[in-house]
């Protein structure tokens, strides 16, 4: 297979550098309204700031992939004797909490690092974090050319990998019959 | 749909346990904008002027601004306003943090509570649902700690909180608001709030605020925010590094006090320590900083690092800003700064202010070693200056003996406790603490802002004019050169003209005229700010500041769709100034109470301040005893004040 060049954009997050204002999430819920900055709606935002000043807890959260359901487990991290939530540092839109979904629907929220015609020099909350807690960069990274696979075989494998491929291709034959 | 503003009031009885969302006339929005202006509005039209601070008739209003919770850098205040029991006159006292965005996300712009509540409660707004709660098992929790507690119980973690600790709940006078980094601390409205049985409120919002012109105000916005990333660290030259920068006094960043401990006084405001300052010290205070400050924190939607988390070892952790730091350990004359930190944490919990509580615990012990109050007094006292003074605050929080007197301040304690104690509260204005300052030559420009200052507190008045002539030429035509925030290029030639020394210096230059303008001015940008909620850290306060007269008509047409130039601004902000006037003259407010502490300056010149007073009561159209005429009242559209004073025989009918 060969080599393909992706463009990865990252947002460097520097906790010890987070004022704790929030503007990241001001920024972010008016530049995604519609039309562009008419409202701004912290509830709204694509990334959300977990602050917890009398422990000294700043760590902004960028919203990732949604999940339906919500870890079985938790677990405690303790870093230089602070103590983390393991859901501090998740980026899914969960059950298991408000963060990154819409107020009014519930529909969960991603970010989407200000996608824009014309493109966003860097997305909005680097370039209103003005201490520099949030920065930006693009790298380069190689990845192997990926061959898209038909949803159909996606589904078929895995009904495949459940049930075995001489049961499929029965239920698939006898299927076939009906019609 | 409303713009910017949310449209609507929260309208809390506590007698009747009652709550209604109240819709606000957007005609009010155009005379008075909001906040501060509201406030006042509010405050003439509902509370008869004979009413007593601690009456259930006394409103206690909870503001945002007009620009809070909108995308502009710093607009953030909370206003609250009310009665205050110390200078019984209109009390307002603003703070930052977050509540007041968190207000205007969940959909009302003030909370407005009157009656009593006969239990001790809070109130939780959660957007469109709110109650009254029982709050019994706070009673004498700290108001630091009721923040966290009431999250907790309510499984919020994203609420924001203001309480009030024991020194509200026992209405001393100078019992504050805490809300995390921020308080509301002046004029005693933390006792009010404790008078109405409110232990806090707790607010969670998830709602819009709309722009009308977004794409303009967003420009706005951004302009401000890089003119902050270069001003910030572009420190203007001569002037003291806490406020030469941005934000309020940089004080949790420098460790240098030299200048407050040098020039600010000791004790009851009355020792200055002029060589105070050595390395050792320097050395000393500036580790202690350094161990005890775990961060530099801002407010809502701002990047300046006024305040900080401060942890020291042995206590709960708590958040701090600007004076505060030295109000205690100078108060107490000790010379280490650790115990300034010590003692603001247990004052922050119990709720108290950092400049008039300090004050009056200095004040107690001079009164004693004067041998107007006794030993009995202080039966059970220690006798270091660190002990004492925590003996001192637990009495006066709880309002036990001798700290029963004094809970009321300097003023009314002396006034109670007689014997001549009347002379020992000597640094107040209009019944209130000031800032410990005493210097040599009359400021005619501060003289004005202490006499006519409705806040009753220097740093709420002053600003964006420097606080002292440059020494050279060079230095003023360098200052003024960028200095875009000028209203007009006469305010350049002042400050050109401005010699420390000779024909044109202090105190006959700038001139009478020229004083009027520069106050003028600068308590003008004050209440711009108070109506907006724009923090005066990045307007009014400092020099250069990224907000001014000639931006602001911008922000404001562009996020409210009303539009508003320099000339209406200047319209809608003397019509809140005159209408505040108005509220305290009815009050009894008049001129015989307009005078700085005695002993400020020790060369005064009543001629000139005679001028001054007049001159100034005349720009700001108000008559010879500072009570607003009815040719100005009509002027600003306020004929309805006019008659009133007419009613009640304060102006004559002619």
């Amino acid at each position: 297979m060969s080599k393909v060049k992706k463009k990865v954009k990252v947002i460097k997050i520097d906790v010890d550098k987070c004022n704790g204002c929030r503007a990241c999430e001001v920024v972010c819920s008016a530049f995604h309204a519609k039309p562009q900055y008419s409202s701004n709606n912290p509830a709204r935002s694509r990334i959300r700031l977990i602050r917890e000043p009398l422990k000294d807890v700043y760590l902004p959260v960028y919203a990732g992939e949604y999940t339906k359901a919500e870890c079985s487990g938790r677990d405690k991290y303790v870093i230089d004797g602070k103590e983390y939530d393991e859901c501090d540092f998740c980026r899914a839109s969960c059950p298991s909490r408000d963060f990154f979904k819409e107020p009014d629907s519930g529909l969960p929220l991603k970010c989407d690092m200000c996608e824009d015609d014309p493109p966003q020099e860097k997305p909005l909350c680097v370039q209103w974090c003005i201490n520099d807690a949030l920065t930006y960069e693009e790298r380069e990274e190689e990845v192997e050319e990926e061959v898209k696979v038909e949803d159909v075989e996606i589904g078929l494998e895995s009904m495949v990998d459940k049930y075995g491929l001489q049961k499929v291709m029965d239920t698939v034959a006898r299927m076939a019959k009906k019609d | 749909m409303r713009y910017a503003e949310t449209g609507f009031n929260l309208e809390i009885d506590l007698t009747r346990g009652n709550i209604e969302r109240v819709e606000t006339d957007p005609r009010l929005t155009e005379l008075h904008l909001g906040g501060l202006g509201t406030n006042t509005k509010l405050l003439w039209d509902r509370v008869p002027p004979e009413t007593e601070p601690f009456s259930p008739d006394n409103l206690l209003i909870f503001s945002t601004g007009l620009l809070v919770g909108t995308p502009a850098t710093g607009a953030n205040r909370t206003i609250v306003t009310t009665y205050s029991p110390q200078t019984l006159l209109m009390g307002y006292s603003m703070m930052g943090g977050f509540l007041a965005p968190e207000l205007k996300y969940a959909g009302y712009d003030k909370v407005i509570f009157r009656g009593k509540s006969p239990n001790l409660v809070y109130l939780w707004i959660n957007n469109d649902k709110v109650e009254i709660r029982d709050a019994s098992h706070l009673h004498g929790k700290g108001a630091v700690e009721t923040q966290e507690l009431i999250r907790q119980e309510l499984k919020e973690p994203n609420a924001q909180v203001a309480a009030i600790g024991l020194a509200g709940e026992n209405r001393v006078y100078m019992a504050s608001i805490e809300q995390g980094r921020s308080s509301a601390s002046r004029l005693g409205i933390g006792a009010v709030m404790g008078d109405k049985g409110i232990k806090a409120i707790a607010v969670r919002g998830t709602k819009d605020i709309n722009l009308a012109r977004p794409a303009e105000f967003i420009k706005l916005c951004n302009d401000v925010l890089q003119y902050i990333k270069v001003r910030a660290p572009k420190l203007v030259p001569e002037v003291m590094p806490i406020l030469a920068g941005l934000g309020s006094p940089q004080e949790m960043l420098h460790a240098d006090e030299k200048w407050h401990t040098e020039n600010f006084m000791w004790g009851n405001a009355r020792t200055r320590r002029k060589d105070f300052w050595n390395k050792e010290i320097e050395e000393k205070w500036k580790e202690t900083l350094e161990t005890v400050r775990t961060r530099l924190i801002s407010c809502y939607n701002c990047p300046i690092k006024c305040g900080a988390i401060i942890s020291v070892p042995g206590i709960s952790t708590y958040m701090m800003k600007c004076f505060s730091k030295l109000t205690y350990t100078m108060a107490a004359f000790v010379d280490d700064l650790d115990f300034g930190f010590r003692i603001a944490q247990r004052a922050a919990e119990y709720g108290v202010d950092g400049f008039s509580m300090p004050q009056a615990m200095a004040f107690g012990f001079e009164l004693k070693e004067a041998g107007i109050l006794t030993d009995a007094d202080f039966a059970g006292c220690p006798s270091d200056n660190e002990g004492k003074f925590y003996w001192l605050l637990d009495r006066i929080v709880r309002r036990e003996g001798i700290g029963d007197v004094l809970a009321n301040g300097t003023y009314w304690a002396a006034k109670q406790i007689g014997k001549g104690a009347e002379a020992y509260a000597h640094n107040n204005i209009k019944k209130h603490e000031q800032l410990p300052l005493k210097l040599g030559m009359l400021n005619p420009i501060y003289f004005l802002m202490y006499c006519t200052g409705e806040k009753t507190n220097i740093t709420q008045i002053e600003g964006n004019f420097p606080q002292a002539p440059f020494s050279t030429m060079e230095l003023r035509e360098e200052f003024v050169k960028d200095w875009v925030q000028a209203p007009n290029d006469k305010f350049k030639q002042y400050v050109l003209d401005w010699e420390p020394r000779g024909e044109r210096s202090m105190p006959f230059y700038p001139t009478v005229e020229a004083c009027c303008e520069i106050v003028d001015w600068q308590e003008k940008m004050h209440y711009i700010d108070d109506a907006l909620g724009v923090c005066a850290g990045l307007s009014s306060f400092p020099l250069k500041p990224p907000y001014h007269i000639h931006n602001f008509p911008a922000f404001i047409s562009s996020a409210t769709g009303i539009d508003i130039d320099e000339a209406g601004l200047t319209q809608i902000t003397k019509r809140n100034r005159t209408l505040l006037r108005a509220v305290n003259v009815r009050r009894g407010l008049r001129r015989a109470d307009e005078k700085p502490p005695e002993d400020h300056w020790k060369k005064r010149f009543p001629e000139l301040e005679e001028k001054l007073l007049d001159a100034y009561y005349k720009f700001k159209g108000w008559n010879k005893d500072g009570i607003p005429t009815k040719e100005s009242l009509h002027e600003l559209g306020m004929d309805y004040v006019a008659e009133d004073f007419e009613q009640r025989g304060i102006i004559k009918n002619e």
